[in-house]
């Protein structure tokens, strides 16, 4: 057991490693910060710029520069933004919490919306019921998630004014974001509940808790949910790459002050200490979740770490 | 075969609907969408036959833009699909037949690149070389071969201790033959499933990357495209950006029900 746990970490920290010299070196090959920096500053010569690439230590090797890095992030330090000197850190600290925020929620109201859903299909499997689910998790599969939140921004704050397009100004500003993120969540969730619940309802014992008189609710409830409970964690774990996936452009979308728009503005400015810090928090999140996942997984299955 | 089950009616008829529009536009609207009526700028939707879901801002016909936009769409996400996937075949089998070297070095590759959604790969490649057609065709193939690779190889490993497999080796079947008589047609269908879904997942990744600025040069017609212009105009011209979303919705609606209505005939255990 400790084994499969050993490898799997080192397999996490080798491709945290990966990741990370990938975004490094992309990073530098998009253009010079000291050009971007220096626009608009009238003549700018040549000695200048190589000053402010000395200052900010462009001039050193690449491999310099990720070792330097690296040492950095493990204490936490990433670096000072090109833009304005702000530790990136700080800058991440603040993203941070909105990006956990709207995570958070989203997660909670898919699983609120697809737990239901998914049962009813697993337990009506075949019938119209079943059918109609899954038609309707394909469609929330199929928007585009920046247009459904162009069309909920549309449909509910600007043709009926009920809530906030963007920003986070308080909890209300949750609600368009978390409810579409959660529509997207929730397609996959249906199905992952339903193949779950399917799998656990064929068991015997729950044929036996059905002949005991059991009323059906409690047959489902308590005895088919906890047990698929688990695997079906570990399943929405999977998951949590799409997850930020999704998060990065919706966050986009609705000026929301989290890791995702950070990023996307980091972009723009070429600003590389707050790029390769953001893709590395968020990298390292998707990893670390994944490896617990597998952690999980391989504990509740004997045959995964005996692979 | 289950012809007559709702998704694969609704799936075909919607999939081919919008492909033969598509297909068609560049007949049906041979300026491509790029007339530009100045006269009846922003006009509203199923209001006059000439202009029947409005125009744009140039007086541009938005459903002309609309299919004509469908062909970048379309575009990339076959044509990713069919690089990733043969570029993904073709290790997954090399990996899963002959294992050693190439088995190790795939299973490498794959850890790294499912740890990363592709928006975020997608983030940094760009910035590099920038964007346009060829540019994110290349990065979808580049970031989604593993997903074909890493499935062949599984089934690969499971068919080839089948019997049959082993008789033919009995008889000095060689490698190739084996592969292609023996192997390949026994691993074909979850492929085709993957690739059926990806396709839709690509078309609608390239209309995130367009919109966000990231994809296909703007002045191109394309959904993302026209769904990034439209956003100055919600309040008031909604049309510009809802008809390209419902286009996108429904090729992709399309696609994902025919992969779903596939995925039930040859995968049932959803073990995908």
């Amino acid at each position: 057991m400790s084994g499969f746990l050993i490898k799997r970490l080192l397999q996490a920290i080798f491709v945290v490693l990966v990741v990370t010299l990938f975004v490094s070196y992309a990073v530098r090959l998009s253009g010079d910060p000291a050009l971007m920096l220096s626009q608009g500053a009238g003549s700018v010569t040549e000695e200048d710029l190589q000053n402010i690439r000395t200052g900010l230590g462009l001039d050193r090797p690449f491999l310099v520069q990720y070792g330097d890095f690296l040492g950095g992030a493990v204490q936490g330090d990433f670096g000072l933004s090109f833009m304005g000197g702000t530790p990136v850190a700080q800058l991440m600290g603040d993203a941070l919490p909105a990006t956990l925020a709207l995570a958070f929620v989203s997660l909670l109201l898919s699983i609120v919306v697809s737990v239901p859903l998914g049962i009813k299909a697993a337990v009506n499997k075949g019938k119209g019921v079943d059918q109609f689910i899954r038609i309707i998790s394909l469609v929330g599969l199929s928007f585009p998630n920046f247009w459904l939140a162009i069309m909920l921004v549309l449909l509910l704050s600007i043709t009926f004014p009920l809530l906030p397009p963007s920003g986070w100004d308080g909890a209300i500003s949750l609600v368009l974001p978390a409810l579409t993120m959660a529509i997207i969540l929730s397609a996959t969730n249906v199905r992952l509940v339903r193949t779950a619940m399917l799998e656990t309802l064929s068991a015997q014992y729950i044929m036996v808790a059905r002949s005991k008189g059991l009323r059906e609710r409690v047959v489902l409830y308590k005895h088919a949910l906890r047990n698929c409970a688990i695997p079906l964690i570990t399943y929405i774990g999977l998951q949590f790459g799409n997850l930020i996936g999704g998060l990065v452009v919706v966050e986009k979308v609705f000026n929301w002050p989290g890791l995702g728009t950070l990023a996307f503005d980091a972009i723009a400015n070429r600003d590389y200490p707050v790029l390769q810090g953001t893709v590395t928090v968020l990298a390292v999140i998707i990893v670390a979740v994944n490896l617990l996942v597998d952690i999980a997984y391989g504990l509740v299955d004997p045959r995964i770490r005996n692979k | 075969m289950q012809w007559r089950s709702l998704e694969f009616i609704l799936g075909a008829v919607l999939t081919g609907a919008m492909l033969t529009l598509v297909l068609l536009s560049v007949w049906i609207f041979p300026d491509r969408g790029s007339l530009m009526d100045l006269a009846s700028r922003l006009a509203r939707p199923f209001t006059a036959w000439a202009h029947p879901l409005g125009t744009d801002p140039l007086g541009r016909d938005v459903l002309a833009r609309v299919l004509v936009g469908g062909r970048i769409s379309l575009m990339v996400g076959f044509v990713s699909v069919l690089g990733a996937s043969v570029l993904g075949i073709t290790v997954g089998l090399i990996a899963g037949y002959y294992r050693g070297f190439w088995d190790m070095l795939l299973m490498r590759c794959v850890d790294v690149q499912l740890a990363l959604p592709f928006i975020l790969v997608a983030l940094t490649f760009i910035s590099i070389l920038g964007g346009g057609l060829g540019n994110i065709i290349l990065f979808m193939i580049v970031s989604q071969w593993v997903q074909y690779a890493r499935l062949v190889r599984g089934m690969v490993l499971s068919v080839r201790e089948r019997e049959f497999v082993q008789a033919a080796r009995a008889f000095g079947v060689r490698d190739v033959a084996m592969i292609r008589h023996h192997i390949l047609p026994n691993i074909i269908g979850p492929v085709i499933i993957l690739m059926t879904l990806n396709v839709a997942n690509n078309i609608l990744l390239e209309s995130s990357l367009t919109f966000l600025g990231l994809g296909v040069d703007p002045l191109i017609p394309s959904w993302g495209g026209m769904l990034a212009d439209g956003r100055t105009y919600m309040q008031t011209a909604w049309w510009v950006s809802v008809f390209p979303g419902v286009a996108i919705m429904l090729t992709v609606l399309g696609l994902n029900l025919l992969g779903d209505w596939l995925r039930d005939r040859i995968d049932p255990t959803g073990k995908l």
